[in-house]
């Protein structure tokens, strides 16, 4: 994917409160032409926030919204070139889904030969041909998904702004809808900008992911760097399972976790100062005793399908390991993790930036 | 649960409903074709061409027609702002709105009858500040006051439950597939709010057409409605042929409003 590089939307030191919570502080953030970006963080992290400011729908307290350069702080949401689907698809009830994909036109004042070629180039977009005169409460969850989103492009949006539209759907189709929202994108080359707190549908879809927490961005970059090279405990523990463990950096490439030498590929972080280390279960080798770095005792094991999940007791610190390999519970165990798997983080400078249990 | 303990659970409202709805309808159907000596006729019905009968009902339903209009007019932008202006103290609001329906209706149009009289509050208001004097006391204009007064809250109620039950989510839709707030209006909120509308309607123009206290208290005895001409048939003239008569042809412009209703009910959206 080539990404250009003119910023078509440009937030610049937004901030915004709610009855005086502080919901967005000082965030700035661009958004390239033809970007897949998502938006990822728990709830009230303030990424639907940023969402409606982008929108129009809300206005921020303090900052610009700059489109194409364009100052647009104060455009009402009918006069932005950008489109939303709802999370809960928002579809007119008293209107047929051709009525629904026409409304933007109509307002618009289209011709009615152009009004009809796009409702019908629209539904064969999302794959529903000859839905033309049902009902919107006639569809499943999924079909109203996809009318939302065509009700959205036949505008031509420059950017389409998407608000959990998977949220209300089962796992499978949720899955299938990932694949279909890549496709529309290619298709259609527009804008995307994608709010999620399903860490998951971000990684599979995402050109950049932007993490946030507590009204604060705490990483921007692709999936790739996001899961590999988390920059604080938070977005470790949001973005997939990890093991964060306090640990001193001897010098560059050398980290002590637990008391014991671990050979690392980080540089820059001083001698003998306390870090935050991260390490993914998937990269934690299981040996025979005496031949890892540090020995532990397997306390648990669930198996997951692809792979086991088993927690390991290791000098008080309990590892959480996915490995294809069964070890039994109480089984005596050596631990080795290749340097290029383990992540080096500074300590967190916030509340914001500390690690917190998700469990959604 | 069965059927059969459903149907023994309806019988209170099936004996209440006959006994109390079924039979006094069948009863004015027959006082209406029947004469004093009880035979067949339709004199009583027909009777509505006379002048005095026609003018009567054409008057009630311009009436009627006018009190609909005029609460449809203050209620729907009242309730506009209190499911989207101030909604957090909208409950408080709305409940002033339907407070008066707790007070008897009687001495409700009492309390306009003092504060209109000739020597009533306002004017004595007006008395006091030098001001001119105000007499619509036993006019037309006293008597639509007080059909929108006490008939408001019954358009307030439904128009609010329908107004307040539109998802803001499809408001932003339309703002954001380009419709300007009029435009919004106009595509969705009217729509939507429709059946709310209709029933309000409804619940408005019907009691508008068949009150006879109203005009009796607030139009003097001097503007005879429908509702009063049936009233002194029964009351006055004890000739309850003739008042059956001309509330069976009522009973028909009731029915056709009630048909409207329905029409829409059926199309209404969850």
């Amino acid at each position: 994917m080539q990404l250009q590089n003119n910023k078509l939307i440009d937030l610049q030191h937004i901030t915004k409160s709610f009855d005086g919570n502080m919901v967005l502080d000082d965030l700035c953030l661009y958004i390239r032409e033809n970007e897949f970006l998502t938006l990822l963080g728990p709830s009230g992290c303030g990424k639907t926030t940023t969402l409606r400011i982008i929108g129009g729908f809300e206005t921020p307290d303090k900052g610009q919204v700059l489109f194409e350069g364009r100052d647009i702080s104060d455009l009402p949401p009918n006069k932005r070139e950008v489109n939303t689907v709802f999370q809960k698809y928002a579809l007119f009830p008293h209107m047929t889904i051709a009525e629904n994909i026409a409304f933007g036109l109509k307002i618009r004042k289209k011709s009615a030969s152009y009004i009809k070629d796009k409702i019908k180039y629209a539904l064969k977009l999302v794959n529903l041909d000859g839905f033309e005169n049902r009902m919107p409460d006639s569809l499943s969850g999924g079909q109203q998904q996809r009318i939302a989103i065509a009700r959205a492009i036949v505008n031509e949006p420059k950017i389409l702004l998407l608000d959990e539209p998977l949220g209300a759907l089962d796992l499978k189709l949720r899955q299938d809808m990932q694949y279909e929202l890549i496709r529309l994108k290619n298709e259609l080359g527009i804008t995307f900008i994608y709010v999620t707190h399903d860490q998951e549908e971000a990684l599979t879809m995402s050109d950049t992911i932007v993490v946030m927490n507590q009204g604060y961005i705490q990483q921007i970059g692709t999936p790739e760097s996001i899961y590999n090279e988390p920059e604080n405990a938070f977005v470790a523990d949001f973005i997939g399972d990890s093991n964060i463990i306090e640990g001193i950096m001897i010098k560059d490439e050398l980290v002590e976790i637990l008391g014991a030498k671990f050979v690392c590929v980080d540089k820059g972080f001083g001698e003998n100062n306390p870090v935050d280390v991260v390490i993914r279960p998937e990269d934690i080798d299981l040996l025979k005793p005496e031949e890892g770095t540090i020995d532990g005792i397997v306390t648990d094991t669930i198996f997951k399908g692809v792979h086991y999940e088993m927690c390991v007791m290791a000098r008080g610190f309990e590892f959480v390991v996915h490995s294809t390999d069964y070890f039994p519970v109480d089984t005596r165990v050596g631990i080795r993790v290749d340097p290029f798997d383990i992540q080096i983080m500074h300590k967190p400078e916030s509340e914001d930036e500390k690690a917190v249990e998700i469990d959604e | 649960m069965n059927n059969r303990n459903n149907r023994f659970l309806a019988a209170p409202y099936l004996i209440w409903s006959a006994g109390f709805i079924i039979i006094p309808l069948v009863m004015v159907l027959y006082y209406a074709f029947t004469d004093f000596n009880g035979s067949f006729t339709v004199s009583n019905v027909t009777a509505i061409i006379s002048y005095v009968n026609i003018k009567a009902l054409m008057l009630s339903i311009a009436f009627s027609l006018a009190a609909t209009f005029m609460c449809l007019i203050i209620a729907y932008p009242l309730c506009l702002i209190l499911t989207t202006v101030i909604k957090n103290s909208s409950s408080f609001l709305s409940l002033i709105f339907i407070l008066p329906m707790w007070m008897n209706s009687l001495l409700r149009t009492y309390a306009w009858q003092n504060i209109l009289e000739r020597k009533g509050v306002i004017n004595g208001i007006l008395a006091f500040l030098n001001l001119p004097l105000f007499y619509i006391i036993n006019k037309p204009p006293a008597i639509l006051l007080g059909m929108i007064y006490d008939f408001l809250p019954f358009m307030v109620l439904p128009v609010y439950n329908s107004v307040s039950r539109i998802d803001k989510d499809l408001l932003n839709a339309a703002r954001d597939l380009g419709a300007d707030p009029f435009e919004t209006f106009l595509r969705v909120i009217w729509p939507l709010s429709l059946p709310g509308v209709i029933s309000g309607i409804t619940m408005v123009f019907v009691p508008s057409l068949t009150t006879f206290v109203i005009s009796d208290i607030l139009g003097g005895g001097k503007i005879l409605l429908i509702g009063n001409v049936i009233e002194q048939l029964f009351t006055q003239d004890s000739d309850w042929n003739a008042g059956a008569g001309l509330s069976a042809i009522l009973m028909v412009f009731i029915v056709i409003s009630m048909f409207i209703t329905a029409k829409y009910d059926r199309e209404d959206i969850k």
